[in-house]
């Protein structure tokens, strides 16, 4: 097994150059940390050592894995496996829940934004996060995306202006929406909503796009616009999808993480992963042969 | 052999893939066994059914395509799946082809049986059981998902290869020979170069199962036994060196 080229031999190597406890600075994530075959890909968010629990019960089981800049990651596993879980994690939305803990590192561009001493609200505007449900606000298509911006800059009118139909435009939502920007969000479809939610998420010029089951409640051309849009956005984010759609994830992903009851059981290319994983138990869930 | 699927019926059309390709290896054993021995009894007859029961593998080829397009549109098949349906399409043709070959030996056959006995016919039938011992030994391995056994099978395709070349060599010196031979002798080194092929076509299996099973590429050199392909044969030169 050529453990040297895959990634989680990164994860691995990327552990060893963890600091010490109470060591302040964490230094940036060295090239050599990376597998080989990823190599010019710049690791944006390094998951270190992370445990989850919801109350006493543990969620996650010392996850390591390594997300790469301008790549998208898939999640998958069954429900129950810490999927979603990891998702909230990276960007603490967890948080707004009693009794639930997260212990271990999140490091992002290696600073570790689960330190209790990080702004919340810079981890937001760095991490964007798009549920299954379409959530728009109950508000105009323009304020769904304005109010963020607002939240964090104040732009003059015509600033905001550009920014609400660059946000648009990159979602393939403009065409569809410019000549009615002051009805409200819900009164578009399921997937214009969606695309909608992604295009907030966008506007405030996030670095990282949480996507957590982004087209499960869509159907197959909405979905298809979907899959489009995170190819289009690739090139600029860090992107993570969990999916219970493993053609999706096995379409849509770089690298694909299985998890199962709470462990990272595999992480690999994604193209790996879908024609010769190396775990049986990744090849019994991608060929339906779990219970 | 992996665990069971959640869906049933995605087994059983798994099955049925692996069972056409049992059966269709079990057809070119027969059908080149049968060319064979067309060959050595002058017999039209049996040469003549082995001509018409090409047919079926072509059906059954039929049969297997269509079992794996279906597969491959509803199962979207992932991994191991993917790899079992994607080298049973490789396989059929592959089998597919050695039935050909094997038809095209009792073609010629039924032209050599009008023609007056040679001795060296004799030759065709060594020739050709090892070739059955392939075919049989790659089937069974694909039955058993055993790439050692394959690559056994992927191996000793090099003793067909130097049996073909001497056989190449020994026509050729009785074509120079006597230029009233060369009619049968083309027919004989046709037939040879057929059971050549079908060697070929058994070691794609061979690497196909290797792929199955790995779900990585063989990427050894085979030992090749002919180099005929490469020879310049001359009277003057006199064949045989």
């Amino acid at each position: 097994m050529d453990i040297e080229n895959s990634p989680r031999a990164g994860m691995w190597l990327a552990r060893v150059a963890v600091p010490a406890p109470g060591a302040s600075a964490l230094p940036p994530v060295q090239p050599e940390a990376v597998a080989p075959a990823a190599a010019e890909v710049r690791v944006k968010v390094d998951i270190r050592d992370v445990d989850f629990f919801y109350g006493k019960t543990q969620a996650l089981k010392n996850i390591n894995m390594s997300l790469r800049d301008r790549r998208v990651t898939a999640f998958i596993g069954p429900s129950g496996c810490g999927k979603s879980t990891l998702l909230r994690i990276v960007n603490r939305i967890y948080e707004l829940y009693p009794n639930q803990t997260a212990t271990g590192e999140v490091l992002v561009d290696g600073q570790n934004i689960l330190a209790s001493t990080f702004d919340l609200n810079a981890v937001r505007s760095k991490i964007g996060m798009v549920f299954q449900r379409p959530t728009p606000f109950p508000m105009s298509i323009y304020d769904n995306i304005a109010f963020g911006i607002r939240l964090y800059e104040k732009l003059p009118t015509s600033e905001m202006d550009n920014r609400v139909e660059s946000a648009l435009r990159r979602t393939a939502l403009w065409d569809e929406v410019k000549d009615k920007l002051r009805q409200s969000g819900l009164s578009l479809s399921g997937g214009q909503q969606q695309r909608l939610c992604i295009a907030r998420a966008i506007a405030v010029q996030p670095e990282v796009l949480l996507l957590d089951e982004p087209a499960s409640a869509l159907d197959p051309i909405s979905t298809q616009r979907i899959e489009e849009l995170i190819a289009e956005l690739r090139p600029d984010y860090c992107i993570v999808i969990v999916t219970h759609n493993m053609q999706q994830a096995a379409r849509c992903s770089d690298y694909t993480a299985f998890m199962y009851l709470g462990e990272l059981i595999e992480f690999d290319e994604t193209e790996r992963m879908f024609t010769h994983p190396r775990e049986k138990r990744t090849e019994d869930y991608i060929t339906g042969r779990f219970g | 052999m992996a665990a069971e699927h959640i869906v049933k019926s995605y087994d059983e059309e798994l099955g049925r893939l692996s069972k056409i390709i049992a059966e269709m290896g079990g057809l070119a054993e027969s059908q080149l066994a049968a060319a064979v021995d067309a060959v050595s009894r002058r017999d039209s007859a049996l040469a003549l059914q082995v001509v018409e029961g090409d047919a079926k593998v072509d059906e059954l080829e039929r049969e297997l395509n269509n079992l794996a397009i279906r597969l491959l549109a509803l199962r979207q098949p992932m991994a191991i799946d993917l790899r079992e349906i994607f080298v049973a399409l490789k396989i059929g043709s592959d089998l597919e082809r050695m039935c050909d070959y094997a038809a095209n030996v009792a073609k010629r056959s039924i032209a050599l049986s009008h023609t007056p006995p040679v001795q060296s016919v004799h030759s065709l039938p060594r020739m050709a059981h090892l070739a059955l011992r392939l075919v049989k030994d790659v089937i069974d391995a694909y039955v058993a998902h055993d790439a050692d056994k394959a690559l056994q099978v992927w191996r000793s395709d090099e003793e067909l290869d130097e049996m073909y070349a001497s056989l190449f060599r020994e026509f050729l010196t009785y074509m120079m020979e006597d230029a009233r031979n060369i009619g049968t002798y083309t027919h004989l080194l046709f037939m040879a170069k057929n059971i050549e092929r079908i060697g070929d076509h058994a070691t794609n299996i061979a690497e196909n199962l290797y792929y199955l099973v790995h779900g990585t590429a063989l990427t050894e050199v085979r030992p090749k036994g002919d180099r005929t392909s490469l020879e310049v044969v001359a009277p003057e030169s006199r064949v045989g060196r």
